[in-house]
């Protein structure tokens, strides 16, 4: 129960585009059409599910003040290196991603383009680890759950402002807002839309 | 392109925020108060300069497969360096302390990452260096307004003094909430892309 309650809570009250607004960027340029959105919506989710748990793991047996006990320890504090190592798993895991989307589906590869090594410079992935870091999870399998459902939270996200721009087409915007200004404030509606969520607890 | 052209196209034709849609996330985040805003913009233009200085005097060893975490490196190296800095100032010009975690956040700032990859990689390092300060010059540029409309509108104020509230304003508090800022950019978008008609998207 705890673990749904969590799963649903990470999707919706604590999601990572409209309740923090983390991972703006390439949430803004890869949502022209569904199918890339989906494919970059997918990254993220995969990258998430890989970093999180790792970083958890060495949060807990490396980072933390005392958690080098098991080593004969106990007064090492390495939190401050937390930063520089979390960005360095997380670098690694999205070459990886790089490499193996670039071989298997060098389609999805050119019309991800510039973004897919940005996803190593995500907000919602680095923050993600940082959240993390401040919540306290008990074991890795609420670690995980919470990977799955911020990673879910933003696929819905970008899938929906995908599905709106591609709606929006058809639609007559002034010309000089067309593009990127009305996504901007068509994002900014969506924002508020989802702070009828905000302050539900589960 | 000329070192002139060089540095003047990012700060209007090809700026980080509006045209590049880059470093959306932060310019949500530190735009409450004017004084955050000039202090955040500052900090990306030194890291921003800085790292795409070195990533260019670096450019010619590294293979291609570990550049992103090459990269990631000497940002999070400039960061530091410039957090530093900071908290020795903090004191003195009274620097929120907040702050220092979105400085911390800079390091996932697609400006710095993006210039690198699309500029000091295949560039000099002179016109490289102009290139990264010219990026977080037009970086800041939009952050203050933001931050000027933001701050002027949500709380009354400029740099803290009272401007608006002693006649009588009531601070609106919509303003100081996230989506605002997303309408903000919407609207400079707008008056950019107006002016500028052959920005406008088709």
């Amino acid at each position: 129960m705890e673990y749904l309650s969590l799963f649903v809570k990470s999707i919706f009250v604590d999601n990572m585009i409209f309740a923090y607004f983390l991972g703006m960027c390439s949430f803004l340029a890869v949502s022209k059409n569904v199918k890339t959105a989906a494919g970059l919506g997918v990254a993220v989710i995969a990258v998430l599910l890989i970093t999180l748990p790792v970083n958890y793991l060495l949060n807990t047996y490396i980072l933390q003040p005392g958690a080098l006990k098991w080593a004969g320890l106990p007064d090492v504090d390495l939190s401050f290196l937390s930063f520089i190592v979390f960005i360095a798993v997380i670098a690694a895991i999205v070459q990886i991603v790089e490499m193996v989307v670039e071989k298997f589906s060098p389609e999805l590869y050119s019309s991800l383009g510039i973004f897919l090594p940005l996803i190593a410079v995500n907000c919602a992935i680095l923050g993600g680890s940082l959240f993390m870091q401040q919540k306290d999870f008990v074991n890795i399998g609420e670690a995980s759950v919470y990977a799955l459902g911020s990673g879910l939270g933003w696929f819905l996200a970008i899938v929906s402002l995908a599905a709106i721009r591609e709606k929006m087409s058809y639609s007559n915007v002034p010309p000089a807002l067309k593009g990127l200004g009305i996504t901007f404030i068509t994002v900014g509606l969506m924002g508020m839309a989802f702070m009828t969520f905000m302050g539900i607890s589960l | 392109m000329t070192l002139k052209e060089t540095f003047l196209n990012p700060i209007l034709k090809g700026n980080p925020i509006t045209v590049l849609v880059l470093g959306i996330c932060s310019s949500l985040a530190v735009t409450v108060t004017l004084k955050g805003a000039l202090v955040m913009a500052l900090s990306v233009t030194v890291v921003c300069g800085l790292s795409s200085l070195v990533m260019s005097l670096l450019r010619k060893g590294i293979p291609n497969r570990v550049r992103i975490i090459v990269q990631l490196v000497v940002v999070a190296m400039m960061v530091i360096l410039v957090d530093q800095i900071l908290k020795s100032f903090e004191a003195t010009y009274a620097i929120d302390k907040q702050l220092s975690v979105y400085i911390g956040l800079i390091i996932t700032n697609c400006i710095v990452m993006g210039r690198i990859e699309a500029f000091a990689l295949g560039n000099k390092p002179w016109p490289s260096f102009l290139d990264g300060v010219a990026n977080g010059t037009g970086y800041g540029l939009i952050l203050i307004i933001v931050a000027f409309f933001r701050e002027l509108l949500g709380s009354g104020t400029l740099f803290g003094i009272d401007i608006l509230n002693r006649l009588g304003y009531v601070p609106n508090n919509l303003v100081i909430l996230p989506p605002f800022a997303l309408i903000l950019l919407g609207c400079i978008v707008w008056v950019q892309r107006s002016i500028q008609k052959d920005l406008q998207e088709k």
